[in-house]
This record gives structure tokens, sequence and C-alpha cells, in this order.
């Protein structure tokens, strides 16, 4: 059987990790979620993907919109349901996610609460030990990022210029901060958390590993042999921890200070 | 109502963040945790010449409601918008996760979140989205131990990652001046155009996304009347429930069930999304 080759970068990191495994039913044509494994272990991996047939219009081009977020919410419960018994099952998302979907009737019917659903059931996986696993091939903005992948334990990034991590679009963001597009991109090269680049994203302490890789676009052998190890490394370092703990370094001084000074005065 | 009711009602909203939280608390109980006085500032907003605040808009403070002991997290509208940056963002996420420590050692401590803001702060755009999501880690081990109580009052709204804080609260109260969604009607509008999203249509922005409306569709769980009164005696009953998931997170099925049914295409108003959250999910039809 000859796959065709999906036409996101997510797709086609989610067909290489998964030996091109077939996506379980049950789901809608924009999330995928393939049963693999990792070092030998059952896996399961999810990814957003475009699927321009999409009955919500708005939500065509990998955006994460209403159904999305509630079937991802639904693959990640499924999930843990099956393994209530046993063995918790490593969960990777493979993010590569342009936005949330921007659209009237996703605001009527409560997108909010779609990725609110989402967010939910992966930070409930990650408590019921189950090892969360964030893997950005492509972009991870804003709601769709924090939707989709981060409430993982750990986030692993290729080292590629597609691969940005940003609260908003340039455009958008331009508009709501009064500012031009020049502007937003000349702040962007001096303020860090500003920045859409991910090497900017990693000076703030939330990567567990930045990888190189030669093709970011076309995953192939030796850089999903290098995915793979890196994945399977961040398995073995979350360990027992069940929390985003390992975020917190010196790359956001101020989240540190902050939470210094309060839990000093906490208590009476 | 009578007019000498009327004229002593105060309003919440007209109230700022640090009046708001004492309108909250028994008499007497209020101990505000990294007050102005710590000059806590956002380090990004001065390296891009704009005004600081000395506690970055945040307000967090301790104390008690009815007897039982809360956290209360309070955004300030008036200062950037009530946007989220690192500072603001890791004094609510701290607050949070220490009452979550106290949670898991027996020592239950309600949270109370006052959201009316507009998501991450642009201009720490990072640092913000970062922080929303330790607070929405952080509600959600919440809601296993103590409920989590959500107040969104005011005309600015809650939005972007908060609002996603919201919908993970046990406990939801909105007015009807508040509104609540996922994208602002300016964001919408760059990025959909305006025959998608009119920016300036407020009346349609409320009918779809205001406090009222969320109530129907239940993504809100009261409405209540901007009166610093009655707000603090809907959120002293949420206090008192017991945790809990609602439905509107944890019905997963309900909710793709209802989206398999509606038009993508048709274009939303309010009467229609009421109806299609109304109609009963649970008949075990697949259609």
């Amino acid at each position: 059987m000859t796959a065709t080759t999906p036409s996101s970068r997510g797709g086609r990191w989610l067909a290489a990790l998964t030996d091109e495994g077939p996506a379980l039913p049950g789901y809608p044509d924009s999330v995928r979620v393939v049963d693999g494994e990792l070092d030998g272990t059952p896996t399961r991996y999810i990814a957003v993907v475009p699927d321009p047939a999409s009955d919500f219009p708005r939500a065509r081009g990998g955006e994460v919109g209403l159904v999305e977020g509630w079937a991802l919410a639904r693959a990640v419960r499924e999930t843990m349901t099956a393994d209530v018994d046993g063995p918790r099952r490593p969960i990777v998302a493979v993010i590569d996610v342009p936005s949330q979907a921007y659209g009237r009737t996703e605001e009527a019917f409560g997108i909010h609460q779609a990725l609110a659903a989402a967010a939910d059931a992966y930070a409930a996986a990650r408590r019921a030990e189950h090892p969360v696993i964030g893997l950005i091939v492509g972009k991870a903005m804003s709601g769709a990022f924090l939707a989709h992948g981060y409430q993982a334990n750990r986030l692993i990034a290729l080292d590629d210029a597609a691969v940005e991590v940003h609260a908003m679009g340039k455009q958008a963001a331009a508009r709501i901060t009064q500012r031009t597009v020049e502007g937003v991109e000349a702040l962007a090269r001096t303020i860090t958390p500003m920045a859409y680049d991910i090497r900017s994203f990693q000076r703030l302490g939330l990567l567990h590993r930045l990888l190189s890789v030669a093709d970011a676009d076309s995953p192939a052998g030796p850089d999903v042999a290098a995915v793979r190890d890196a994945l399977t490394e961040a398995c073995r370092d979350i360990g027992d921890s069940r929390d985003l703990g390992a975020r917190l370094g010196e790359g956001r001084a101020a989240s540190l200070a902050v939470r210094r000074r309060l839990r000093a005065q906490w208590q009476s | 109502m009578d007019t000498a009711t009327l004229i002593a009602r105060e309003s919440f909203v007209e109230r700022g963040a640090r009046e708001r939280v004492a309108g909250l608390l028994d008499a007497g109980t209020m101990r505000e945790l990294l007050d102005p006085f710590e000059r806590l500032r956002s380090p990004w907003l001065a390296e891009q010449d704009i005004v600081t605040q000395a506690d970055d808009g945040v307000v967090i403070a301790r104390g008690a409601i009815a007897g039982t002991a809360v956290v209360c997290c309070a955004v300030e509208p008036a200062f950037q918008g009530g946007a989220i940056g690192e500072v603001g963002g890791a004094k609510i996420a701290g607050a949070l996760e220490l009452a979550l420590e106290d949670a898991e050692a027996g020592r239950p401590v309600v949270p109370v979140l006052l959201l009316e803001t507009g998501g991450v702060r642009l201009q720490e755009a990072n640092c913000g989205l970062a922080a929303i999501a330790e607070i929405h880690a952080a509600i959600a081990a919440l809601r296993a131990h103590v409920p989590v109580v959500g107040v969104v009052a005011g005309p600015v709204g809650c939005f972007g990652g908060m609002s996603i804080a919201a919908g993970l609260c046990s406990q939801l109260i909105a007015t009807r001046e508040a509104r609540l969604g996922l994208n602002g009607p300016q964001v919408i509008e760059q990025e959909a155009g305006v025959d998608e999203f009119d920016s300036r249509d407020r009346p349609m922005i409320w009918s779809l996304t205001g406090g009222e409306q969320r109530r129907a569709t239940g993504l809100v769980d009261t409405l209540c009347a901007d009166d610093a009164q009655a707000i603090a005696a809907e959120v002293a009953a949420a206090v008192a429930a017991g945790p809990e998931d609602p439905a509107r997170v944890a019905d997963v099925d309900a909710a793709l069930a209802r989206l398999a049914r509606i038009d993508g295409d048709r274009r939303a108003e309010a009467e229609w999304v009421r109806d299609a959250f109304q109609t009963p999910t649970d008949d075990g039809s697949d259609s």
C-alpha cells in the first residue's frame, strides 16, 4: 500500500515516527491519532493536520478549531481510560499548528471551551503518570499551542527557521499593540519573549531539547532516528515528575523571583 | 427594585482589582501578597518605553470567605487591558501552585480568580503564553481538591489564553456586561476579514459572547447583576461548593455530537446557537 505524502510538516513527522501507521477511526480528518511505539513501548502520537474539506471553513488549514479541540480531548482521555489499570503509555503531541481558528462560528460555539477541554485532558494525562511530550516540528502558535502540547512534561523542538512559537501573528500583533509590522519585527529582534524564532524561545528555558536535523520538512532516516532518541531520553528524564517545574530556569528570571518571594510570604 | 435600593447598590465593575478583592473577603482577613511596595515591575515593558506598574496589574490576596481560606487573584483591567505579562502571570501561577501544595497537604485554599483580561500581553508574548500554560496546569490540578471559582465582570471581558483558564474553572460567574471568548473582535477581523467579524458591531459581539448568551449556552454557570453584594454572595456560594469537574469541560462526547449536528457554513446568530446547545445530546443517535 502506498500512502500519499501528508500535506503538512506535522502530518509527515507523524507518519515518519509511526512508520506510517493507520490513523484510529472515530476522529475527524484534521486530528490524526496513531498508536505506534517508542523504544519498544506502545506510544500514542497525535497531530493536528489540514483538512481542506472540514465543515468549518475557518479551520481548514491545520488550525485548532472547535472540532479539533474536542477531538484532542477525546484522543487523550481515551488513552487514559484504556491504560487506567496498566502501564501508562507515553503520549507524543506532534506540534505544527499555525493558529487557533479565527471565526464567528468558532466564538459563538465556544472555541475557548474546546481548547480548555484539550488542555485539561493533556494536563490530566500528565498527572495520571502518562509521560507527555510536545514535539514542535513547525509552528506552535498561541491558543493552538496551549491546547495541543503546552501541557506536556517536556517540550522538544527542531532547530529550523520555520519552527516558531508565539502568542499572535505579526499583522494582528501590530494592530493590537498599535505598532507597524516593521515595528513588531524590530522589537522581536531585541526583546527575547517577543521573538518568533525557536532559538529565542530556547533562551527562555522552556525547551527540554533543541534538535538539529538535516531536513525538518521531509523527515528521513537519521533525522527520524535522532528525534526518536530525543523522545526516548525525554521519557526517561520525566521519571516521576508530574508538573511543569522543569521549565522554570534562569531564562525566566522574573518568573523565578516572583515565585520565591511569593513562597516567603505565603504563610502568615 | 425601589429607588432607595437602586441608589444603595454598589457597582463591582467600577471598582479596581484591589477593591474588588477587599469586597469579597471577610472583614479584617485580607492579606495582600507581593503588594505594590514590593515593586515587582515588568522587566520587558520598560525596555519598550512603556510605563510599568508596581504590582504589574495583578493583585494576590489571602483571606477568608465565610470562614473558608481563599486566595484571590485579581487582574486589573485598567493596566494594559488586563493583559498577562511575565510578572503578573507568575504571580497568578505561583499563587495557584502554592494553593495546590497546601491542598495536597490537606490544607485546602480555594482560589478565586477575577478575570478581566485581554489574554497574553503581546509586549511579553512568549513569557505571557508560558505563564498562562502554567496557570492552566494549576487550575486543572486544583480542581481535584477544591472548587476553582472564576468571575468575569466588566466590559474588558476575558480573552485569549485566559478565556481557556476561565473555561477550566469549576464555577464561572459573569455579568451581562462581560464578554467571554478566545479571540478578540479586532484580532478576528484582522485575521479573517470584516465580513467574517465586524469589530465595530457591538450588539452582535455581545449577543454571541456576552454573559447572558454564555449563561444560556452553559459556558457560564451563574449570571449575576453588576452589584458588589450580589457578586460577593455568588462567589461565597461557589467557594462553599465541593470540587467538581463541570460538564462544560468534561463532556467531550456531548460537545462533539453537538458540533456534528451544526452547519459550519451558517452565519452564527445568538438564537440558533442557544437552540443548538439546548438540543439533547444524549439520545444515542449517531447522525
